[in-house]
Parts: C-alpha cells; structure tokens; sequence
C-alpha cells in the first residue's frame, strides 16, 4: 500500500529532552491499532528550529504544525488526523491573523517560518538524518558529483571566493580566500587536512549542532568538495563531546557514505579519494580557536599560539590545514550548484548570503532561524522571534556571546551583519542571540559572561589569565555592593588593556561584553556604585524583597520559602522577613497575583 | 574523596584492546582519553599511568591533559549526578537559583560530590535544551521550566529511593 501520510517528529536535542521519542513511539503503536501502519511513515528528523513549541510534530503532505505534542495527544491526532483527514484544533499551532483573531496556521505559512530564508538549515527537520537516501533526493552529494567531474580545483575555489561567503563561526574572514592560501601546497606532495570546528562553545548558540544533528550529510559533502579543491586527502570534524546526538548522527551519516561510495577511494569514479573522520572534544571552550583545536587533536592541552604561522601553511602536525566551521560548510554544496551570482544575490554589501541566529533568553519564539544578512534586529525579535513574553520591555539582545556585547533598543533597526555589528562594538561571533527585559541586570549579565571566559582561559597568556579574574572580581565588587566610581574606570582601562595584549581571539574579545555595557547602560553601572541599587532587581547584595498590597494571603510563598522568613495569616497579606530572607526568590516566583517585589 | 576508585581487569583489558585500536592512527591521546573515561567513568593516577605506559608518554604529559579538559575527572562521580544549565539561555531565565537551592539543600558546591557519594553537583554548559529554560538534569533526565521548588522537589524523590 502506498505512503499517504508522513508523520515528522523532531529529534533535536530540545525536542528529544522534552521526550518527542515517546511520542514517535505512541504513534507507531496507535497506527497498528488503526491498522493504517503501511499508509503512513513516522520518522525522526533533525530540529525543526521552532524550539519554543516543542516537541513538535509535522504531518505531511497538508503541512499541520501540532506543538507541545505529548503520547497522550497521539492517538486523538491517529483517530482524527490521519483517520478521517481532519485537523486537531486542539494541538495544531494557531497564531494572531491580520484580524487579531488566532487562526491556524500551516507549517510554511507560520511567521517564525514564512520570514526566513533556509540555505544552511534547509534540510532541518525535512529529512531523516539517519537515512542517506532521504538526503540525496534532496540534493546531497550532487554538489560534490558536480565539482569532481565538472570542475578544476581552482575553479570550485573560484566559485566560493566569487560567492562572498564568509566565515560564520565568528571572525567573518574569506572562505574562497583561506582556501586559496592553502591551495598553493597543493603539488608540493604533502599530507595536507581539512578540518570542520564543530567545538561550539557559545552558550546559547546551537546552529552547528542543529546542522550535525539534522542534515550531517551537507557537512560531509562540503568538506570532500573543500579537500578536493584544496588538495587534502584527509578530513576530521572536531564536535564537541557534550553533544552525544550529533556525534552518533555523525558518525552513523560517515558510515553510511562510505558505503555508499562517497567517501573513501576514487569517489565517483575519479582519482580524488577522500577520508573523514570525527574527533572528539572534551569540554574546553578555548578549542573553538583554530589553533588551540589543532593541538587538542594532536593530543595535547587544547591552548593557542601565536599566528602567523597561519594554519593554511603550518597546521595539523604541522602540514597546511583549512578550517571552517558547520555552518559555513553547510553553504558550499548549495553554493556550488546554485552558483556564486545566486548566493551574491542574497544579503548585503560585505556580508552575503544568510546567517542563521539561535534567539534565546526572554524572547516567545526561543529556536533556530535562518534570515538573509542584512535583516534588522527587530525583524528577527517581533517578527520571527514574536517578540517579549508577559508584555515586558526589551531591554537588550547580547549576540556574539562571551566575545560579543549587547545592543539596545536603539540598535533595533540596524541591518544585521558583520560589519554592523562590529562597529557596534558587539560581533556576529556563532550567532547567539540572547533577548533581555528589564528584568535583567546587564552589570550581572556581563559577570556570567567574565566568568563563563575566567572559566575557559587556557592560562597560557598573562592579560587573559589574569587580566579576566581581576575584571571579574571589580565586577564581583560592584555586584556585591562595594563597588566605586574609580572601580569603574579601572574596570575600563583594563579591558582596554586585554584587548589589545591577548593571545588569542578567546582573550582578545573577552572584554567585549563590559565595555558594550559599560557604553551602553553605563547608568546601570553608577546605580551600583553611586546609589547602590540593582534597577533590575537582580543582585541579591543590593535588593530586598516586599510584599505588596496586591497579596491576597493564599500561603503559597510561605510554604515555599525555605528559611520561613514569611508570616502571615491565611486570606490576610503576609510579610517577609527582611533581615531572616535570603533572597532565593522562591517566594516571587510562586506567587500567583505578583505581589511579591524587589527594591 | 568519598568514593573509592577500583580498577577491575577486564576494564584494563578493555581500555588496553581500545588503545591497541587507536594507535594505528595519529592522535591517539584524546580518544584514548574519552574510552578511559567512559570505561573508568574517571581517570585517576592508576589509569593515566597504565595510559602513559601503553602509548609511551610520560605520566606528566597524560595529566596535563587530562587536567586540561572538563570532560575528563580524576575523582570518582557521585551516584547520581545533578546538572544544572548554566547556559545564557537559562541564565536569563533564573537558573543560578535552581543552582543555589540544590547546592543549599545537599551541603556541597557546584563540582563536589555529597559524603555518601550519593549526589554530584554540575553547573553545566547549555545542554540545548533552550526552549524548555531554564533546566536542570538528574542522571540525563531533563526537568524544564523549573524552579527553586521544583529542584527540591525532584531532590525529596531521588533521597526517598
């Protein structure tokens, strides 16, 4: 019998913790009771980018996007759905129409959807990832079949330099140019290595992993057409260890094609034979630089040196090596069939094609979209993020991570891309991007962050070792209520400092997050020192907690309290206990009317 | 150290078997590493010296590395292992709170385990889970949306098994 529907479930890393493998389960259970186990196909895809709403189902061919999707949701949408061909109401995602009216919307015609612009995530939760076949039907491996038998090496390098695309693991720098400069090896008989840096340590970024997990074959495909058109013979992708799934993804897609006659020897036929290989990181966010990953596969302390020598020249075991990341991988099989004059097309000036952003924090849509550079931040925050949940303000959105800064509301309109934002003293880095409310203080934003790099440094250069914990402990200082005006200051030159004496890109970028919020909410800063007040009523050493007349006595932040700093008797407003609190917050976020208030 | 660390011969055999494999590539020190670590679920003195003898480095040049990578522990983990995300995502939404009720509730701070060996306590890197922020695990099962409360909550079950 034949295939009448398709049932997708998301098998991202978000969805699966939010157990979409029971609800793949459930349906292939209830389809048997039905009977209807031939006419339709459940699979498990990579992520379908919409990670707010998970886990998330799509049946197929009518496009319905059911949301929060639980076992027990399953069967109604067997019986209903699938059955009799009519629409769970129920379970299928409804937004706000042009009537202000919630209407149900089709997966293409969602506007988290409609707005974007897949290249590198076209194949995100389209495919089966375990099933090569499903990827060669979309293309996969036609860019390299193209390039070996169509193609002068030169020419596929050519091709990518003319497409403008650039780096996306943060620095921004020329693919077709990098790729050249290790080109020139190529007829000197060496060894020579193509390396993908998939050791994605942004926290809150999330696009290579989604990429690895949900459409590994365009990343093996990229990197034989890079070998090819460089001269390398031998590929690795370093993946972090702390992403299980897209390592066994991985390495089940290098199997299967292997198999499959596209790795390996004589590929397609040709003289051209490639092997890859994944490689395992181990949990050090200083081997995302491209240095300090080289030393990490060679088996030593994952730490950078001094460039140049440029890897392209002097790399992996000391032979000239490439090394881009995912994402950028992801681009080149689309770029090499579509054509550089097609990706040019897409984006602005200096920056083409599209960037794919992970929007997390206080943000409704939290997940991972693709726009084409050039798209203004509030493009990406109302209209495909959905803007500010609970009707708070924006405050900020810190992109780039811990290399990055934060921009405010005046930045709102701003063309995102590389340039734009690095004259904005923030960096495209990975493509995190983290929405912050007034609810959230920067000073203490910009602590994680200094600790998140206090953590990482390698210790190898002196600014980055030490530099970075005398930051934080001025930050800790200010934080805790101590702070003054001079602290300020030296908290400036001192950044300025690191920036212009680190090691490596790691320590060079670590300041960024203090001066962009010391340029943009410098007030918040004097609040601390001069005033000391936290206005966002974050840092505990500067905030109490009261209890407003809004309290309607349900107990519930008494019973929630763990020090019993609150009394009060039942229907009657409580109070805390100033002095006995510990400002856990447990009491705020448990009270159902918000009566409970920090000053 | 509250667990103590014993090295069973068919680990060694195993983790020696997988060496054999690694070597026949260049690079074999980091995904040795990995196999002694998922084997040992550690890697104290007694596996980098047999390490360091199998792949002829020095002890030193073992420990380096091993030091070096947060994925690698030289002591022995707790029964159950608690990982709260401290990932931005999370971080915005609360999740140092969750950190500090479970470090307040089992005495010990992020990295430590509890004197019965019972619990260890991560702060973690994002662990992907962003839209279900802020999280925290026990023994890989995620706990989403949560809160002070909750932690405790799933805390009270795991000390009544």
């Amino acid at each position: 019998m034949a295939i009448v529907n398709e049932v997708v479930i998301c098998g991202g890393t978000g969805c699966m913790s939010g157990n979409s493998k029971a609800v793949r389960d459930a349906f292939l259970k209830e389809l048997e009771v039905l009977g209807i186990q031939d006419e339709v196909e459940v699979y498990m895809s990579g992520c379908f980018g919409l990670c707010e709403k998970g886990p998330v189902c799509v049946i197929f061919p009518d496009m319905t996007f059911y949301a929060h999707m639980k076992p027990e949701d399953v069967k109604e949408i067997c019986e209903e759905h699938l059955l009799k061909g009519r629409v769970v109401k129920r379970k299928a995602y409804a937004e706000l129409n042009e009537d202000k009216v919630m209407e149900i919307k089709k997966f293409q015609e969602m506007n988290f959807y409609k707005k974007q612009h897949r290249i590198a995530l076209r194949n995100c939760g389209m495919i089966d990832p375990y099933n090569i076949k499903e990827a060669i039907a979309n293309d996969a491996y036609f860019a390299l079949h193209k390039a070996l038998t169509e193609m002068t090496p030169d020419e596929v390098i050519n091709v990518v330099k003319d497409s403008g695309l650039r780096g996306r693991g943060g620095a921004g720098f020329s693919t077709g140019l990098k790729w050249s400069l290790a080109a020139v090896h190529r007829n000197e008989g060496k060894q020579m290595y193509i390396i993908c840096n998939a050791d994605e340590g942004d926290p809150g970024a999330f696009m290579d992993r989604a990429v690895l997990e949900g459409d590994p074959h365009a990343v093996i495909e990229a990197m034989a057409i890079g070998g090819y058109a460089i001269g390398a013979s031998q590929g690795y992708v370093y993946v972090r260890a702390e992403y299980p799934l897209a390592v066994e993804r991985l390495n089940y897609a290098i199997g299967e094609a292997y198999k499959n006659g596209l790795l390996g020897k004589n590929i397609f036929g040709t003289n051209f034979s490639f092997d890859l290989e994944a490689r395992l990181g181990a949990g050090a966010f200083v081997c995302g630089e491209e240095t300090a990953l080289l030393a990490s596969i060679e088996g030593e302390r994952g730490m950078p040196r001094n460039k140049p020598p440029f890897p392209a020249n002097d790399g992996l075991w000391h032979k000239p090596t490439i090394i881009n990341n995912v994402e950028t991988y992801a681009n080149i099989p689309q770029i090499i069939l579509n054509g550089a004059d097609w990706f040019k097309s897409i984006g602005t000036e200096k920056s083409k094609g599209t960037k794919v952003f992970a929007l997390g924090g206080k943000i409704n849509n939290t997940g991972l979209l693709e726009v084409p550079m050039g798209t203004t931040l509030r493009e990406v925050i109302y209209g495909v993020g959905g803007g500010i949940p609970k009707g708070k303000a924006f405050k900020a959105v810190q992109t780039g991570g811990p290399s990055g800064g934060c921009l405010t509301a005046k930045h709102l309109d701003t063309p995102i891309d590389y340039d734009n934002l690095t004259a904005l003293g923030s960096m495209m880095g990975s493509g995190g991007m983290i929405v912050m409310d007034e609810d959230n203080c920067m000073i203490d934003v910009a602590r994680f962050f200094l600790e998140f790099t206090v953590d990482e440094s390698c210790g190898k250069c002196t600014p980055c070792r030490e530099g970075t914990k005398r930051m934080l402990e001025i930050l800790n200082k200010i934080t805790g209520g101590n702070g003054t005006l001079e602290d300020i200051d030296e908290l400036e030159t001192l950044a300025h400092t690191i920036k212009d004496s680190a090691l490596c890109g790691l320590g060079q970028t670590a300041p960024n997050p203090v001066l962009s919020t010391l340029t943009n909410f410098r007030d918040e800063y004097i609040a601390h020192v001069v005033d000391k007040k936290c206005p966002a009523g974050v840092c505990k050493a500067l905030i109490k907690y009261y209890i407003t007349d809004k309290c309607i006595g349900c107990g519930k932040c008494k019973r929630n309290c763990p020090v019993s700093a609150i009394s009060g008797n039942i229907k009657e407003k409580h109070i805390i206990d100033t002095g006995a609190c510990i400002k856990c917050g447990a009491c705020k976020a448990s009270c159902p009317k918000d009566a409970i208030i920090t000053a | 150290m509250a667990v103590k660390f014993v090295m069973k011969d068919e680990q060694v055999k195993e983790l020696k078997e997988r060496i054999a494999e690694h070597k026949q590539k260049p690079g074999p020190l980091m995904p040795t590493l990995h196999d002694a670590q998922r084997i040992f679920g550690c890697i104290p003195v007694q596996v980098q010296k047999l390490i360091a003898e199998e792949l002829g480095e020095s002890v030193a040049k073992i420990n380096g590395v091993v030091t070096f990578y947060s994925h690698f522990s030289i002591e022995p983990k707790g029964q159950h292992i608690i990982g709260v995300c401290l990932g931005t995502a999370c971080y915005v939404r609360g999740s140092q709170q969750i950190l500090d009720a479970i470090s307040g509730e089992l005495k010990i701070k992020a990295g430590e385990t509890t004197e019965d060996g019972l619990f260890t306590l991560e702060a973690t890197r994002c662990i992907g889970a962003c839209g279900l922020a802020p999280v925290f695990t026990i023994d890989g099962k995620v706990y989403g949306s949560a809160n002070p409360t909750v932690a405790r909550k799933a805390l009270e079950e795991y000390l009544q098994k």
